[in-house]
C-alpha cells in the first residue's frame, strides 16, 4: 500500500485532481494499492499500514503546507521509502533542517544528474516540468543527485531512501515514480538499494 | 473561491467548469477569440458562440479579441484574465488542459503574474477514461473541426454519444491518435451540459472539407428548454 499524500490547501480541493490524481494513477498502473490522505488527516494507523509514502505537489499560489510543518513531524522517524514532489520536497527539506528560498520556475527545463543513485541509473541529462516559486537549500543529511538552473532538482537522504524531487515527474517523467515504486513490496524487506555514493565511501 | 473558467466552448473546458462548480464558485467564463484560425493557444471553430453557451449556463462571459499570433496570445490572455478580475473579482482561473504543457505553462505564468490561483482539474487524465466520464456526465457535444486523416468529413457535426465514442476510441487506437484530440486532431462544441439551464439547438450550419481538414460552422443557433 502506497500513501499518496495531498498537500493542497484543503481536503478534496480542486488542486488534488491536478497534483494527487496523476500520481495516484501512476501508482495504480504499476499495480500498487494506494491510500490517499490529506496531510492534515493522517492517523498513526495509516502510517503503520503503508509500505511507502509520496508527498504530492500543489498549486503555485498554495503555501499552506509550509505553515503547518508540525503535521509532518512523523517524517523523520517514518521507516519506509518517501518521495516528496515539489511542495513535498520543500516539506522534507524543512522537516530535516534545510531551508526554502524564493525561485520562480514555470515550464520545461533541462536537468543534469550529478551523483549516482539507483533511482537515476542510466540517466544523464533530461527535460522536466518545473512549476514552483520556492527552491531548497538541502539539509546536511541529504545529498543532491540532480540539478537544474533553478537549483537542486533531486535530493536524497544520505542513509535512507527519502527523496525530494523539485520538478513534476508525473508530467513526461513517469519513469521516476515507476522506479521509486518498483522495489516496494508489501511488508518488511522492501527497502531501496543503498545509495551508491554512500556505499563507495 | 471565485473562479473564472477559460472557456473555448469545447468539451474539455466545459467539463473543467463542471468539475470546478462542484468545489468552488464559478463567477464567469473567459474566452479569447482569435482572428487567426491557426491559433496556437486558443480553440477556434465557433468560438463566437461561447456567448450563447454562457447564456445557457446563466454565467457572465468575459470575451476579448486576439490577433492569434504566437506569444502575443499570452498578452491577450493576460488582458482577458485581468478583465475578469476587475469585473467579477475572480481569485483564480480554471483550464481544461489535459496534456498540453505549452498551454498549461502559459496560463500558469499569467496567473502567477496576476497573483491568482490556477487549477487544471483534468491534468494528466487518461484520455479514454476522461471521454467516458465526459459522455456519461450528460455533457452533449459535436465535432466541429477535424485535422487528422482518419477523421474524415463524416465526423463533422456528429454528436459524440456512447456509440460514436466507441468508434472514436477505435480510430484513435488504430491510428495512434490522441483520443481526446489534445494534439488538435479534432475540435468540439458543447450543445448541453449538466450546468446549462437551457440547451443549444442548431438551426443552420455549413461544412467545409479540404485535404485532411474540415470545419463544421454553426451559422445560426438558439436556446431551447431542456
Amino acid at each position: 500500500m502506497i500513501l499518496v499524500l495531498d498537500l493542497s490547501f484543503r481536503p478534496g480541493s480542486l488542486s488534488a485532481e491536478e497534483f494527487v490524481g496523476p500520481v495516484d494513477r501512476i501508482a495504480r498502473r504499476e499495480g500498487k494499492a494506494t491510500l490517499i490522505r490529506h496531510y492534515t488527516d493522517i492517523a498513526p494507523r495509516d502510517l503503520a499500514s503503508v509500505d511507502a509514502a509520496i508527498l504530492c505537489g500543489t498549486a503555485l499560489a498554495d503555501f499552506g503546507y509550509l505553515g503547518r510543518l508540525e503535521r509532518f513531524a512523523w517524517l523523520p522517524s517514518f521507516p519506509r521509502p518517501v518521495l516528496g514532489i515539489c511542495a513535498g520536497m520543500q516539506v522534507i527539506t524543512r522537516v530535516f533542517g534545510g531551508e526554502v528560498t524564493p525561485e520562480v520556475r514555470i515550464g520545461m527545463a533541462w536537468h543534469e544528474v550529478i551523483a549516482r543513485d539507483p533511482l537515476l541509473a542510466g540517466k544523464g541529462r533530461f527535460e522536466a516540468y518545473e512549476l514552483h516559486t520556492l527552491s531548497v537549500v538541502p539539509p546536511a543529511s541529504f545529498r543532491t543527485l540532480a540539478a537544474s538552473a533553478s537549483g537542486p532538482a533531486i535530493i536524497r537522504h544520505r542513509e535512507r531512501p527519502v527523496y525530494g524531487v523539485m520538478f513534476h515527474p508525473e508530467v513526461r517523467n513517469e519513469w521516476l515514480i515507476q522506479r521509486f515504486l518498483s522495489p516496494i513490496r508489501p511488508g518488511p524487506g522492501n527497502e531501496h538499494e543503498a545509495d551508491e555514493g554512500e556505499r563507495a565511501r | 473561491m471565485r473562479l473564472g473558467v477559460l472557456f473555448s466552448g469545447g468539451k474539455d473546458s466545459a467539463f473543467a467548469a463542471w468539475r470546478a462548480m462542484g468545489k468552488e464558485e464559478v463567477a464567469c467564463l473567459i474566452t479569447v477569440v482569435p482572428s487567426n484560425p491557426e491559433s496556437y493557444l486558443f480553440h477556434t471553430p465557433n468560438i463566437g458562440l461561447t456567448a450563447l453557451q454562457a447564456e445557457a449556463a446563466g454565467l457572465p462571459l468575459v470575451s476579448v479579441a486576439s490577433a492569434g499570433v504566437e506569444e502575443e496570445e499570452v498578452a491577450d490572455l493576460f488582458r482577458a484574465v485581468s478583465l475578469a478580475v476587475e469585473e467579477h473579482g475572480i481569485e483564480g482561473v480554471v483550464t481544461g488542459a489535459i496534456r498540453s504543457v505549452y498551454q498549461a505553462t502559459r496560463v500558469q505564468r499569467v496567473c502567477h503574474d496576476l497573483g491568482l490561483w490556477c487549477f487544471n482539474p483534468l491534468w494528466q487524465r487518461d484520455e479514454e477514461e476522461h471521454l467516458d466520464e465526459v459522455v456519461s456526465s450528460g455533457l452533449r457535444f459535436i465535432i466541429t473541426g477535424v485535422s487528422a486523416a482518419p477523421l474524415g468529413e463524416s465526423w463533422l457535426g456528429r454528436e459524440i454519444d456512447p456509440a460514436a465514442l466507441g468508434e472514436l476510441k477505435d480510430v484513435a487506437r488504430r491510428y495512434r491518435m490522441n483520443p481526446a484530440g489534445e494534439g488538435g486532431e479534432y475540435e468540439t462544441f458543447v450543445l448541453d451540459a449538466p450546468f446549462f439551464g437551457r440547451r443549444i439547438e442548431i438551426l443552420r450550419a455549413s461544412r467545409e472539407y479540404r485535404g485532411d481538414r474540415g470545419m463544421f460552422r454553426i451559422d445560426d443557433a438558439r436556446l431551447v428548454a431542456k
